[in-house]
């Protein structure tokens, strides 16, 4: 951990006011920059390894009243920046309307550590890929551009198989992510300049393409709302998760699936992955295997496939395109078999 | 070295003798009575360790102290040209940096432990320019506080000339050697019986694979930590250390100061699995920093320090061949076992010498190689020959009952040897077939359709798996001070240790028991070299050294005072106190020289296969029910079911946790932990809990432990038998032979992982 100054904030404005637009110098809301804290617990262990240097940190804790809310209308989700994962997980309309929201919360990390963590933090947790937390690998273009990729050799069987390249196999390695790019959500975001808003789709840029810079969010940029547009798709939804041991731990692979289902055929479908992208990550391809035709376990193998027929493997991820199509696989059953 | 200062006088020698008469009629008498599962009792300090009262090694943190962070080597082998300091020096707060140049020649050498010293490595600290492992001590920041030290360490900068260090078996560069030319002090003989090879030839029905087990850590959840300070030149030092003795005598010896100079406190250790025992690095540069500095030093290291600061447990390869009639019995036993180690120290396990006993095999050939990487040192790790060993072999049973076709309980039970066949010796007493079938009961074993893939649930595959488990019976000599009070309590102080175990709690028992007081009015002190030198906890010794240590001086202090069975020796003593210092030395060491070493920090095992006698060990038979997804294959183990016979159990909570704690290991060794390395740098990848994976509460749903009333007098004095290594012996094969059972996919590689079983790997 290097010196930082630190203030603390109680609102979204005077956060933003507090921040500055000069770019961090890898990570452009990491090094030198200044960077708000929401829970740590992503941000404070990866200062900890030396790895993310801010220059200050803008503490929006006590702007958690302000960016909490959890709203559930006819028209979508509505969830506070700095809601909690435990209250999302745990919430009433959110289990009954959004069942795939809830249980990608669930499933995700640990009781303690969903109590202490807010849903922005959550979208924005960085990769788990241990050439980049561990500073004395000396090559990793996510940490220091330009600099090369020690993973691609190395031990990478939690790395990413889609949306990556020989400049960086990180995964992004995030539960819920994958669901709110798969159900079209966007968040809402102030900055230095205003307001906006950002697709789910626009946020996050793959790690093959921009290792380094990771979302399009402005330095200085706050998100303060997450918001998930709801449809006949999103009660039939689910989340499958698989992972070496039953709780507290990284997805291998998953898959999120929300479906309108109309007398044996598939309307719509919604298809996020985890654990297997360098980005959160939404499959158009097993989509439109889907779309519009009658659901059989045949028609989810050919889903499962498309999925991953532009997989790139390394020595210790070969597994994934196989267990990734078959998490798609089981998932699309489950969905399929739901009473709604 | 006894205290006894006792003055018999002529007519007192002989109502001494009748006591004594008496007492040994009456424990004949008490034998047969006394239940062998004794009673079941909470830990005495459980309420101070639920509530973070008691105090812990790193929280003692001393006025004035300041505080240190490792500076470690980020390549696994090369030599340091330069470290630039000038950037780490600027910190605020920072009091000093270190490097090998500053610290040269300042520490002595010191021997391994098991080699005649009691170090964890015998690379000397800082002492030089070259670097043998990753992660390594180069250097030492001492600053103001925790945060500063940290930071500095992260602004020193380190020119390294690199070389391509060898990491793992297959890699280029490694030296393999068998262990029988490369042990120093202890000659080793590989055990073999007959002719195996022409057995194995011969025999109609044959196994021959392959198998292998990774790295792992301890990872105990109380990181490792040292705080040294010294006061008039002695030393100081509050280190989690499961061997106080060994640290006091190795730190000594290190610093070239009288070991009388140092002390070790280290009341109450937060989990160790052997990694607190030998000397490791960090603590007498910690030492020498305090002594320059003129004050405290404490030093915290991290959990991916601690992966390569502390031992782990080996990786290892095994080649097994067994064979057997049509009739089920086996006809030879092959194995050949290799283990990885540093460059720097052979440290062997060399399991073969505890499972050559295990069955009935006339013949029988075993090899142990030593493969030397560019790693650091391992280390003990619970149960340290039979994890690797027994995995090995117990794997290797499986695939011979199903050859034979005959069940793999009734194939263990077909050759179970009351004698072992290796040097001729029987058993004090083995309950082998017993745990097998009170295990298959309780299991409900009989339910398993013995055709690998024919059980499932829903969406899972079942399967049922066995193995057994074994550990040898040590005794480490003891000295023990025992004082009865007039006010009816009774004190006892004997540097053993607790590592959570119970052992507090086990020697007030058996004082209490023996004194005829209530155990609650025994205080008892451990962890502190400044007690008279205890067991180390190792080899799952404690309980039997401690125990039989202690009532042996209970039972002399009632002989002093003349108080028959059964009465409180509290009775005789009307104002004052009396005490008895005793040296206690398993039977069949040489007492005088078991002490001398006990003395020195170097205790001497006897037990298991070493007794001239007879073999000391404790079994049991575990069970395992699998549940493999039939889509995504994740495994999962809803049901654990293990039987063990370990002579007399003192406590049965304690050691119900401790048979509890070791099937939950194993179901971690199995399914879970495995320390990954990069092959090209010879680096540890997932050093940290995220990623190192051990069960969580999830992964545990239904664990039964049952335990065996086993009387054996002739294993010790008291019949007991450890069992803190018992319970994760075997439990990886189990779980390895019944996932076979539920996919028909051998898996002779732990840990066993989703992607072993997926159906077929395409690669791209
Ligand atoms: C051991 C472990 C296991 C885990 N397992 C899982 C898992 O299985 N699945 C899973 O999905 N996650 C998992 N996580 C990740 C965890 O969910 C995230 O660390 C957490 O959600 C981050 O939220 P936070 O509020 O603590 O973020 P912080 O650490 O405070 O912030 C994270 C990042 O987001 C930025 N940020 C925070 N809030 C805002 C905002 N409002 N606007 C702009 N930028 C912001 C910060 O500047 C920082 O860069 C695990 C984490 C750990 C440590």
């Amino acid at each position: 951990m290097r010196a930082f100054t630190y203030q603390s904030a109680g609102s979204a404005q005077a956060a933003v006011g507090g921040t500055s637009d000069k770019p961090g110098s890898s990570d452009k809301r990491g090094d030198g920059a200044t960077v708000f804290l929401a829970g740590g617990t992503t941000l404070l262990d990866l200062m900890k390894l030396d790895v993310s240097r801010p220059a200050a940190l803008i503490d929006i804790g006590e702007a958690t009243q302000q960016l909490s809310v959890i709203e559930a209308t006819a028209a979508g989700l509505r969830i506070g920046a700095l809601a909690k994962m435990s209250a999302v997980a745990n919430d009433t309309a959110v289990n009954r309307d959004y069942p795939v929201v809830a249980q990608s919360l669930q499933m995700a990390a640990s009781a303690q550590l969903r109590n202490m963590a807010s849903m922005a933090g959550n979208l924005l947790q960085r990769t788990r890929c241990s050439y980049f937390r561990d500073t004395t690998w000396a090559r990793c273009n996510k940490r220091v551009p330009g600099s090369g990729c020690d993973a691609l050799e190395g031990m990478n069987r939690l790395h990413g198989v889609l949306a990556v390249s020989e400049q960086c196999i990180a995964s992004y390695p995030g539960d819920f992510a994958n669901v709110f790019v798969a159900l079209d959500g966007s968040v809402e975001v102030l900055g230095p300049r205003g307001a906006r808003t950002i697709r789910a789709a626009n946020l996050h840029l793959a790690s093959g393409d921009s290792p380094a810079v990771e979302t399009t969010l402005h330095p200085g940029e706050l998100i303060t709302a997450l918001y998930i547009p709801s449809g006949p798709h999103t009660r039939r939804s689910a989340y499958v998760k698989v992972r070496d041991r039953q709780s507290y731990a990284f997805a291998l692979t998953s898959a999120a699936v929300a479906m309108d289902l109309q007398g044996g055929t598939v309307r719509d479908v919604r298809i996020g992955l985890g654990g297997v992208a360098g980005k959160p990550w939404r499959s158009a391809e097993a989509e439109a295997v889907l779309r519009g035709q009658p659901f059989s376990e045949a028609l989810a193998s050919r889903a499962g496939e498309a999925a991953f027929a532009r997989a790139r493997t390394r020595e210790h991820n070969a597994f994934k395109p196989q267990l990734g199509a078959l998490t798609l696989v089981r998932a699309l059953m489950q969905v399929h078999g739901m009473e709604v | 070295m006894a205290q006894d200062e006792r003055k018999t006088e002529p007519d007192a020698a002989a109502r001494i003798r009748e006591t004594q008469a008496s007492l040994a009629r009456s424990r004949s008498a008490q034998a047969a009575s006394v239940p062998l599962i004794g009673p079941s009792t909470a830990r005495y300090e459980s309420r101070e360790k639920v509530t973070g009262q008691a105090r812990y090694a790193g929280d003692v943190g001393p006025v004035g102290a300041a505080y240190a962070y490792a500076i470690s080597a980020p390549v696994a082998r090369g030599r340091i040209t330069r470290m630039d300091v000038s950037d780490a020096q600027r910190v605020p707060g920072v009091l000093r940096i270190y490097d090998h140049q500053s610290m040269k020649g300042r520490v002595k050498p010191l021997a391994i432990l098991g080699e005649g010293g009691y170090a964890a490595t015998s690379l000397t600290p800082m002492s030089g320019p070259d670097i043998a492992h990753d992660g390594q001590i180069v250097g030492l920041v001492v600053a103001e506080s925790y945060e500063a030290a940290r930071e500095a360490a992260n602004r020193v900068k380190l020119d390294i000339q690199a070389t391509k260090p060898s990491a793992c078996f297959g890699d280029p560069g490694l030296r393999t050697r068998p262990l029988s030319e490369v042990r120093k002090t202890k000659m080793w003989k590989d055990p073999k019986v007959g002719n195996a090879d022409a057995a194995f030839s011969a025999a109609p029905l044959k196994v021959e694979a392959e198998y292998a087990t990774p790295t792992q850590h301890h990872n105990p959840i109380e990181l490792y930590s040292t705080t040294c300070m010294w006061s008039d030149g002695r030393l100081t030092i509050h280190e989690p250390s499961a061997g106080v003795n060994i640290l006091k005598h190795g730190v000594a010896e290190q610093l070239g100061i009288v070991p009388e100079l140092v002390d070790v406190i280290s009341p109450f250790v937060g989990g160790m699995f052997g990694s607190k025992v030998a000397v490791t690095s960090r603590t007498v540069v910690i030492a020498l920093a305090a002594r320059d500095l003129g004050r405290p030093v404490k030093c915290v290291s991290t959990r991916e320090q601690g992966f390569t600061n502390a031992t782990h447990r080996a990786e290892t390869r095994h080649k097994v061949k067994l064979s057997c009639g049509t009739d089920g019995r086996l006809a030879s036993y092959g194995h050949e076992g290799s283990e990885l180690t540093s460059r720097t120290d052979a440290y062997t396990v060399n399991g073969t010498q505890n499972t050559v006993h295990m069955y009935a095999w006339p013949a029988l050939d075993t090899k142990v190689l030593m493969v030397e990487a560019d790693r650091n040192t391992p280390g003990f790790m619970r149960s340290p020959p039979e994890v690797p060993y027994m995995f090995a072999l117990e794997v290797a049973m499986d695939e011979m009952a199903e050859k034979a076709g005959i069940d793999p309980v009734k194939f263990r039970q077909i050759n179970d040897a009351q004698t072992s066949t290796y040097e001729n010796k029987r058993f004090t007493s083995r309950s082998v077939i017993q745990c097998l079938n009170q295990g298959a009961t309780a299991f409900g074993w009989s339910r398993r359709n013995p055709r690998p893939g024919s059980m499932r649930d829903g969406d899972w595959l079942v399967g049922y798996g066995v193995a057994m488990a074994s550990y040898p019976t040590v005794h480490v000599p003891a000295a023990v001070r025992v004082r009865v009070l007039a006010d009816g309590t009774a004190a006892v102080q004997i540097a053993a240790h607790d590592p959570g175990t119970g052992a507090y709690t086990m020697a007030a028992m058996i004082a209490g028991q023996e004194l005829g007081i209530d155990p609650q009015k025994v205080r008892v002190e451990m962890g502190d070299s400044r007690l008279p030198p205890g067991p180390l906890a190792g080899g799952s010794n404690t309980t039997a050294s401690i125990c039989n240590a202690i009532a042996q001086a209970c039972s002399n202090i009632r002989v002093r005072l003349n108080v028959a069975p059964g009465q409180a020796v509290t009775m005789a003593l009307t104002s004052g106190a009396v005490e008895e210092y005793l040296d206690w030395a398993p039977p069949g060491l040489e007492a005088a020289k078991a002490m001398t070493a006990n003395y020195k920090g170097q205790p001497e095992f006897w037990g298991g296969a070493a007794g001239a006698d007879a073999l000391r060990f404790a079994f049991g038979a575990e069970f395992v029910e699998v549940r493999v997804h039939a889509r995504t294959r994740e495994i999962r183990v809803p049901r654990i079911t293990g039987a063990f016979a370990a002579g007399r159990i003192m406590n049965k909570r304690t050691a119900h946790s401790q048979l509890m704690g070791g099937l939950i290991w194993g179901i971690g060794s199995a399914l879970h932990e495995a320390t990954e390395i990069d092959r090209r740098a010879s680096k540890y990848v997932n050093d940290n809990i995220a990623e190192y994976l051990i069960p969580v509460n999830a992964d545990i749903p239904a664990v039964e432990v049952i335990m065996i009333p086993e009387d054996d007098r002739e294993a010790n004095a008291l019949g007991i038998k450890g069992v803190g290594e018992l319970g994760n012996v075997g439990t990886a094969a189990a779980i390895a032979n019944a996932v076979y059972h539920a996919t028909g996919k051998r898996v002779r590689d732990l840990p066993i992982r989703i992607e072993n079983l997926l159906p077929d790997v395409k690669r791209v």
